[in-house]
């Protein structure tokens, strides 16, 4: 992994002035349905504050194999959106191209999904979002960047408001070139990350963990506003 | 429309007049008329549907241009009145007392133009952009491509080319052009 550099010269976390805390993060007093009267501190009691740790393989290689087919034969897409990509995921999922047949499901939750598809351009807004939601999917987790804004910017290369390149900031798997991809490219796609996942080789959760603060700086560097724990789960 | 503009500048001293259809036109009018006219044009003449309130940087003549798009749903007709205020002291009375829906539209405005209306509901607080810094994005002297190049991470490998040039190239190569 390289080191952190700054895309440009001019140091924008410097100049970053101090923000108030949100109103719905501040700690207030709540009465619950019994009449208790209980404090409510939504920084530490909606988030988990431990970094990610790194599981290497655990067993011998023959299970790791067996564990690895499972996985790679149930994807779970979480549900979100992020750009004009996630209107190719409804013929993907609806009777035409049906990708149910290949164990690929869409889950409305980060908790129950394993593949995040981020969908297209991210403005820096998403971003934040995208990273809660990777952050609370369970391990292991891939991500697959779907179309040209993911790869480069796509056609979104000078917006002010989306990043260029997502792989600065989630660890990616697998990327979908087009824009868009047509729902073909999508199925070839993930039949390309299930061999990445029988290979072993998708271990992006443990990318993520192993080079936690490098992310983390980058992340930070384009969400000014940023206010929640380093690591939220 | 003429019957309306007639009617409007009878009233009104109004600026100048663009006619585009027969159900589409524009008036310009001075910022401290606005209110009036609008107020005229919407219980009196029944333009009771705002449809848009847009602004354009004029960087060049120093002023910023508001569109105000009202619509008469009735006799199906649209007349935008334009108001051109200071682009230093963007400042301009709001009309969201008129249509709640406006204190949406100038918060838009506060954002990306850096038009303050005062007394609109919410106008301080971040509508789209979260936690910006620069100046405000839709200002034409905002570098939008500079701004992304220090911003955010850029792939190498990305090039450019004419079409016309290249497809010649590839399809004829080693032809003079």
């Amino acid at each position: 992994m390289e080191a952190f550099v700054k895309p440009g010269e001019k140091n924008r976390l410097k100049e970053r002035p101090e923000r108030p805390v949100k109103q719905e993060l501040q700690p207030r007093v709540v009465k619950t349905p019994d009449g208790q009267e209980i404090t409510v501190e939504p920084l530490k009691d909606y988030y988990c504050e431990a970094p990610p740790r790194v599981h290497p393989p655990a067993y011998a290689k023959i299970v790791e194999d067996l564990f690895n087919w499972a996985r790679a034969e149930s994807l779970w897409i979480l549900g979100f959106g992020t750009g004009c990509g996630a209107i190719e995921m409804r013929p993907l999922m609806t009777p035409r191209f049906d990708a149910y047949r290949y164990g690929i499901q869409w889950r409305p939750t980060p908790r129950q999904a394993n593949l995040f598809v981020i969908s297209g351009y991210l403005s820096v807004k998403t971003l934040k979002r995208a990273i809660r939601s990777y952050e609370q999917m369970q391990n292991p987790k891939y991500v697959v960047g779907l179309g040209s804004c993911t790869i480069n910017g796509g056609m979104y290369w000078d917006s002010y408001n989306t990043i260029k390149r997502l792989d600065r900031y989630l660890p990616v798997d697998l990327y979908i070139t087009g824009c868009m991809p047509r729902p073909e490219a999508l199925l070839a796609g993930f039949l390309e990350l299930k061999k990445i996942i029988k290979a072993g080789k998708g271990e992006g959760a443990n990318r993520y963990a192993e080079n936690f603060d490098w992310y983390k700086a980058n992340q930070k560097q384009v969400i000014h506003d940023w206010d929640m724990p380093d690591y939220s789960w | 429309m003429k019957d309306l503009t007639d009617r409007l500048g009878t009233l009104f001293s109004l600026g100048d007049i663009t006619e585009k259809r027969d159900d589409l036109a524009f008036v310009s009018v001075a910022p401290d008329l606005l209110r009036a006219v609008i107020t005229h044009l919407r219980d009196v003449e029944g333009f009771t549907h705002l449809v848009l309130l847009t602004a354009v940087d004029w960087i060049e003549g120093g002023q910023f241009q508001l569109t105000y798009l009202v619509h008469n749903r009735t006799r199906a007709r649209d007349i935008g009145l334009r108001v051109f205020i200071d682009r230093e002291e963007a400042t301009m009375a709001g009309i969201h007392d008129l249509w709640p829906t406006a204190a949406t539209y100038q918060r838009e405005l506060k954002e990306m133009f850096g038009i303050d209306f005062p007394g609109s509901p919410r106008i301080d607080e971040e509508f789209i952009l979260e936690g910006w810094t620069d100046i405000p994005p839709y200002r034409r002297d905002f570098d939008t491509k500079k701004y992304a190049e220090e911003t955010y991470f850029h792939r190498p490998g990305r090039e450019t080319f004419d079409p016309a040039t290249h497809m010649k190239d590839k399809l004829y190569p080693g032809e003079a052009s």
